[in-house]
């Protein structure tokens, strides 16, 4: 009979799984011992919150469920960040951890969390495994959990004796999830006519679209309800990618730095139909004014998303994509005319635009020549900030899985390991991460992993010298007091200020790059943007490109916190 | 408001504490709760008493109803259930107060479970308002200790 080191491989091959990112320790050496001989790719990181994001990115980008594995104790602690944040946006994962044996748990044993107690909030679901004889079903049941339903990572915490345990008797495997936990799918057919009907009779109806579209891998659906009703499509961060932005109906994105189009359009509309998206507090600005005029729809496979921030009209629980392909032929093709040219005057009124004359460099000058050179091809990863607003402005995405972020939990160091994640997924594409000059250095060290795997990943860094949207932050709303959010030595508070040994900025990252194996370039200059990217592009190794760009550039539009998204504030003048 | 909310859960370890957990998680104090397994070994029934907001609440229950290990959810609150809870009470009764305690007890249905030389220990199973109202009526004798179940819920059928 097997081991359980051996069952878990036997079940992560059941479950398709090719590629696995992690780090060893002591309580799963034998995990890894059975790893040796297996036929998957093994990422090796440098931290395991590393792991954690390269499964994430690894996920968005193919679809397919992430695997990391990690050791007992800080292995496990480490994991929380990453499997946070793939909590908060949906995203399929299981996480296995070694643990100390079942004898010493609860002895405050060397290296040992109570990794379950831990996890426990940051999960959909996790184990502590007590018998050899459940591991086939739990690591079976863990990737069911992962990617059904609304999607979500998974721990199993395995202690070292189970992993070297006999199994005894292969077939205890009572099924735990039981039949009345599958979701509906298909979605109550009188809601979707009363939908229908809603649509029909609308005037000036809009789609406010999330990242449950993409999850749900009903981008063709929605794309054919939006055309053939005529109905304005406006994204979240995590729909990015879902609508076609290149489509006049596409608003593009809502909410605190949303166009001002799609804000606009949310705050006339009279019909809202969310699909796969959660009225997140960042989207709705002030809830009890947001869609104001509108009879709210909402289409999810989750039944705790309805009526949570929004008491909705009409709620359609259900895979979106059943449920799209179940309305859309009972909607009318009917041309609301005044309602889009009403759209199509806001979106030549306010464009997305920054000042295009600057004699400095502009970050969003940078993302548009991303977008221009990779004629929106390319798959955007990116940090959080303020240039995780400019890259949903200045890139158009055209289709699903092609913007990859953290939205829910707003990880900053999760750019570079999820890029390297889904270059490992999809190692024909062109991967590219932006970053803040603060949040790459989160998990810089990550970079390695790229060089070593082949993975020609390149790293943007729009380097203004400080936290960019703290300082935005603090410049509107904090009497431009700017605490802690200087990265360079000059303009830091009197007791934040340091012995100055370098004039310069620290760290160098085109000396980082290089130390990691990888190329560096910098730029500083308008002209000097398109030739660095070229040059990038064509080598087929990770490159890093700082550039430097103006230090004190804000993000607008922008929904001051608390106000409702018909306060737009578009721009510091 | 107070809600009372039923639980049918997998009989395992960690389920407990999830359950717990997203409660506790929004600042919501639990006063009462009850877990035992069920006619089927391998289900337990929880019933949870718990006040706060009734949208927050309604939250609470679909999440909870998303929890693998959980089977089904209900609120009972406003709908037609049947609640019970069960109370032993130590009381003081010296010989000369006994049976004054003793027929204070018989009045509500209490039975005596036990005799002590100072004391006698109540029990009664009831609603919570009768329960309370037994309480106030023994406090002036001198109550040594409580115990109770917390209130257990079933729905009731048509």
């Amino acid at each position: 009979m097997k081991t359980g080191a051996a069952c878990v491989i036997d079940g992560l091959k059941k479950a398709g799984v090719k590629t696995i990112f992690g780090i060893p320790g002591g309580q799963v050496l034998d995990l890894f011992a059975a790893l040796y001989h297996a036929p998957f790719e093994f990422i090796l990181t440098r931290h395991e919150q590393g792991a954690t994001h390269m499964a994430d990115g690894y996920s968005r980008a193919t679809g397919k469920v992430g695997c990391c594995l990690v050791t007992s104790g800080p292995g496990a602690t480490n994991t929380v960040t990453g499997l946070a944040t793939a909590y908060m946006d949906g995203i399929p994962m299981v996480c296995i951890s070694g643990q100390v044996p079942s004898h010493m748990i609860g002895n405050d044993a060397f290296q040992e969390a109570d990794t379950t107690g831990i996890t426990r909030p940051v999960t959909k679901h996790n184990y502590l495994v007590k018998s050899v004889n459940d591991l086939p079903r739990i690591i079976a049941e863990a990737f069911q959990i992962a990617a059904s339903g609304k999607p979500g990572p998974v721990l199993i915490d395995i202690p070292k004796d189970v992993q070297r345990a006999t199994m005894t008797d292969a077939g205890a495997t009572r099924q735990v999830i039981r039949q009345g936990k599958q979701p509906d799918l298909k979605g109550d057919p009188r809601r979707i006519r009363a939908l229908a009907d809603a649509i029909n009779k609308a005037q000036r109806p809009l789609l406010y679209v999330g990242g449950g579209v993409i999850a749900g891998d009903a981008a063709r659906e929605l794309t054919a309800l939006a055309r053939k009703a005529g109905i304005p499509v406006t994204t979240t961060l995590m729909g990015l990618g879902a609508f076609p932005e290149t489509d006049p109906l596409a608003l593009r994105m809502l909410g605190m730095h949303g166009s001002v189009p799609a804000n606009k359009a949310v705050s006339e509309c009279d019909l809202l139909i969310a699909v796969g998206a959660r009225f997140d507090d960042r989207v709705t600005g002030k809830i009890s004014e947001f869609a104001p005029k509108a009879i709210k729809a909402h289409i999810d496979i989750d039944p705790s998303a309805i009526d949570k921030s929004v008491r909705t009209h009409i709620a359609v629980l259900g895979h979106v994509r059943h449920v799209l392909k179940a309305l859309t032929p009972q909607v009318r093709a009917i041309r609301r005319t005044p309602w889009l040219r009403q759209i199509h005057a806001w979106q030549k009124a306010y464009p997305l635009t920054y000042e295009r004359n600057a004699s400095d460099l502009l970050p969003q000058f940078v993302i548009e020549q991303v977008d221009a050179v990779t004629r929106g091809n390319a798959i955007i990863v990116t940090d959080v900030g303020q240039h995780q607003m400019w890259a949903t402005h200045f890139f158009r995405y055209t289709r699903p899985r092609t913007f990859l972020s953290s939205g829910g939990l707003g990880t900053m160091g999760y750019g570079l390991p999820a890029a390297i994640g889904a270059q490992a997924g999809l190692r024909d594409r062109t991967v590219i991460t932006l970053a803040g000059d603060g949040s790459i250095q989160m998990n810089f060290q990550e970079l390695v992993v790229a060089v070593e795997h082949d993975l020609p990943v390149k790293v943007i860094i729009l380097n203004n010298g400080c936290l960019g949207m703290v300082r935005q932050w603090q410049e509107m709303f904090y009497k431009s007091e700017y605490s802690a959010s200087q990265l360079g030595q000059s303009g830091r508070a009197k007791n934040e200020r340091i012995r100055s040994t370098t004039n310069g900025y620290l760290p160098d990252f085109v000396k980082m790059a290089e130390a990691h194996g990888a190329v560096g370039m910098r730029v500083s200059k308008n002209r000097e943007v398109q030739p660095a990217l070229r040059k990038a592009l064509a080598i087929h190794r990770p490159v890093v490109i700082e550039c430097i760009v103006r230090p004190d550039e804000n993000v607008y539009p922008m929904v001051p916190p608390g106000a409702s998204l018909n306060e737009m504030i578009h721009s510091m003048a | 408001m107070k809600h009372v909310i039923t639980a049918l859960v997998e009989n395992q370890p960690g389920v407990l504490a999830r359950v717990v957990g997203l409660i506790s998680g929004r600042g919501y104090n639990i006063e009462s709760l009850n877990v035992a397994p069920t006619q089927d070994p391998n289900m337990s029934r929880m019933t949870i008493k718990v006040p706060g907001d009734d949208h927050v609440l309604e939250q609470v229950t679909r999440q909870l109803n998303k929890l693998v290990d959980v089977i089904r959810v209900s609120d009972l609150t406003g709908r037609r259930h049947l609640s019970r809870e069960l109370v032993l009470v130590d009381v003081l009764a010296p010989a000369a107060k006994r049976a004054e305690v003793v027929q204070l007890a018989a009045l509500f249905g209490a039975r005596v479970a036990s005799v002590q030389v100072r004391s006698v220990t109540l029990e009664m199973v009831g609603d919570e308002d009768t329960i309370s109202n037994l309480l106030t009526l023994l406090k002036p004798h001198g109550i040594q200790d409580i115990a109770r179940t917390g209130e257990i819920a079933v729905a009731r059928g048509g």
